[in-house]
């Protein structure tokens, strides 16, 4: 949490799947803890396609296979649909990753990221597939994500693109600072709007 | 420019945050166990305060056991769960109505049955069906639970100002079929993702002729297009449904409200971000066959042989259902029937499926769990002797929650089943690990029921 953010360059887990559900990063039936145990919820990221029914590993998906690591997860469109469930960006943040790269992403998880200092840097389809057929033809590919200059490198092909991110929002990243901070701060604003509106 | 969602977000609008999101105001927080106990934590490690609590309403829904609600919850975790969130309510001076109290029941049932969800108003909750409220006329939408904490520090939301869409259903819909279904249809169209960045208002003559309830369900659905919230201009139907409601505003207030209400339309040069329209003659009662909510077919139709690029892990979702492509549905057996959830949990939606029942037996092979999406409905079901008709056909009625749309209470189905399920989503796992989900309206369930197979619920009526 509220860990600054600047320049990060890192191997890259591949999960090439379109339409990742936030069911799928953290079934529902791990999230009765009453805290923000990320360690618990980095444990069960993934849980059914990382584990068999009997709790071993399941040696087919890629968070088990020890050619793939690094800080950054790069996944197939429309990452994070469904459920607005925070632990799913809990799990993410939990597990170590602090970039989720993808062409597409859902509203609601996509704030929640941003809300944990994950940030979700989105690119073209033809550079997403660029970063998984270099990925494939080496695991030790290593992406540059530069968030003062909001540009993402796969440093296999040297090839760049831009990525959007709110002025913001990026100095809260780069700050450590959140919209709670924010918000107590502007009370008196809140205040005036309630008065004008009753 | 000047639709409806313009109208309500700009009313709202605090302040825009320079080179940044909305500070926007919220009129309605709802809190359930399961997103908000760090919410509260946080507000504990901040000392902070509810900013305005009586805005802000709690009640468990998702780890509720649906029998024997009056002793205590056997899993240990989630009656810690549950127990916390009572204790952080009293703690933090906001209102709660726990389980078995009468005023219980799924936040998105409860919530427009108690007049708590008005139209014009902001309304968040940290779930993403929240979108379910749109239906009063509000600007309603699911929150993470950093937001949720937000919301109670502040009254205030940072967000985004999302595009708007309009969505026209034109015509009439057919015999047999449900606003469950042209959500369905809507999400096959779209995609899971078709809607992702837009509020959608919905219209058109289907839209205009449908009951509460089934405004309710659509609304309801809005997120499985991607959208942030779906909602539908207040008109007499919503106004009929809400007076007399407990918070609904009484006497020379109601007479100003309903004349504000009544402002609450997009302008005929109304300009929306993309506009859609659809023709009700298009849609039959409709089902899922994979993976997620738009990987769905007319119930008499084929699954698609070709793989839709779009929807994307065709062949990986057919093998977890254990369907093929070109396969058609109908007539294949079902383990398991659920009428329930946010979805279709309410009273019209089980005259629904008592109309199909009605005089026949539930099929031997199938277990159904019948779970009212509050006590309010539960009461309603009794009042109008429904009850009656579901028992002498064989079906039991539960005590009211989330139940098996997620599997959070023991309500799960077991790995390899199949099940036809009113419920929201039908996700790998959603409704239990290995679970195999069918997405349908009330009525489609009810033939399943008593047929013990997928049947066209026409062939029933």
């Amino acid at each position: 949490m509220k860990q600054k953010f600047d320049i990060i360059t890192s191997t890259c887990v591949p999960l090439p799947l379109e339409n990742v559900d936030t069911d799928q990063i953290i079934p529902a039936r791990f999230l009765k803890a009453t805290t923000r145990e990320e360690s618990f919820f980095g444990d069960n990221l993934f849980r059914d396609w990382r584990y068999n029914s009997d709790g071993t590993p399941n040696k087919d998906f890629v968070l088990n296979d020890p050619a793939y690591g690094g800080c950054i997860l790069v996944a197939g469109k429309n990452f994070g649909s469904g459920s607005s469930r925070e632990h799913a960006a809990w799990a993410i943040a939990g597990y170590g990753f602090r970039v989720v790269i993808s062409s597409f992403f859902a509203d609601i998880h996509k704030n929640n990221e941003l809300n944990n200092f994950v940030l979700p840097v989105q690119v073209s389809e033809d550079f997403l597939a660029e970063f998984f057929s270099s990925i494939k033809a080496d695991p030790k590919t290593e992406v540059k994500v530069d968030l003062p200059n909001q540009t993402v490198t796969n440093l296999a092909t040297g090839h760049s693109e831009h990525f959007e991110i709110n002025g913001y929002k990026k100095h809260c990243l780069m700050n450590g600072l959140d919209d709670i901070d924010f918000l107590v701060q502007n009370q008196a604003k809140t205040e005036l709007w309630e008065q004008q509106n009753k | 420019m000047n639709t409806l969602f313009d109208k309500i977000w700009d009313r709202h609008v605090v302040q825009q945050v320079k080179d940044g999101p909305t500070q926007l105001y919220i009129d309605r927080l709802y809190c359930h166990e399961v997103t908000s106990p760090q919410a509260f934590d946080g507000m504990r490690a901040r000392g902070l305060k509810c900013f305005r609590p009586e805005k802000i309403f709690c009640m468990p829904d998702h780890n509720t056991p649906t029998h024997d609600q009056n002793k205590p919850i056997a899993d240990p975790v989630s009656k810690a769960q549950v127990d916390a969130l009572e204790r952080n309510a009293a703690e933090f001076g906001v209102t709660h109505y726990g389980m078995m109290s009468k005023d219980n029941g799924i936040i998105h049932v409860v919530g427009p049955e108690k007049g708590l969800s008005l139209p014009g108003m902001t309304i968040v909750c940290g779930d993403s069906h929240t979108s379910t409220h749109g239906a009063m006329g509000a600007v309603a939408f699911g929150i993470g639970t950093s937001e949720v904490e937000m919301v109670m520090a502040s009254q205030c939301i940072l967000q985004q100002k999302p595009k708007s869409m309009r969505i026209n259903i034109n015509g009439q819909l057919g015999k047999g079929v449900t606003a469950k279904d042209v959500a369905l249809y809507l999400m096959a169209q779209l995609t899971t993702s078709g809607a992702t960045g837009y509020f959608v208002e919905y219209a058109g003559d289907v839209v205009t002729a449908l009951s509460m309830e089934g405004r309710l369900t659509l609304c309801n659905l809005s997120i499985e297009m991607g959208a942030r919230g779906g909602f539908i201009a207040p008109d007499e139907t919503t106004f009929a449904y809400l007076k007399g409601r407990e918070y609904a505003p009484k006497g020379e207030e109601w007479e100003r409200a309903v004349a504000y209400w009544q402002t609450l339309k997009s302008g005929d040069d109304a300009v929306f971000d993309k506009e859609l329209t659809f023709d009700a003659a298009d849609i039959e009662p409709r089902i899922t066959y994979g993976t997620n909510p738009g990987m769905g077919i007319g119930i008499t139709e084929k699954i698609p042989t070709s793989s839709i690029p779009s929807q994307g892990g065709e062949a990986r979702a057919l093998a977890y259902m254990g369907f093929k492509a070109g396969q058609k549905l109908l007539g294949t057996k079902v383990d398991y029937v659920f009428l329930g959830a946010c979805t279709n949990g309410r009273i019209e939606d089980f005259r629904a499926f008592a109309s199909i029942v009605k005089g026949r037996m539930k099929a031997d092979n199938v277990v159904a769990w019948l779970v009212p999406g509050s006590w309010a409905v539960d009461k309603q079901i009794r009042e109008e002797g429904l009850d009656k008709i579901l028992q002498a056909a064989g079906f039991e009625i539960r005590q009211p929650g989330c139940s098996a749309c997620l599997a959070m209470n023991d309500d799960k189905i077991p790995a390899g089943k199949l099940a036809v399920s009113t419920s929201n989503r039908n996700f790998e796992g959603r409704q239990g690990p290995g679970a195999r989900t069918v997405l349908a309206s009330p009525l489609t369930a009810a033939a399943a029921a008593v047929t013990g197979v997928i049947t066209d619920p026409r062939e029933l009526l």
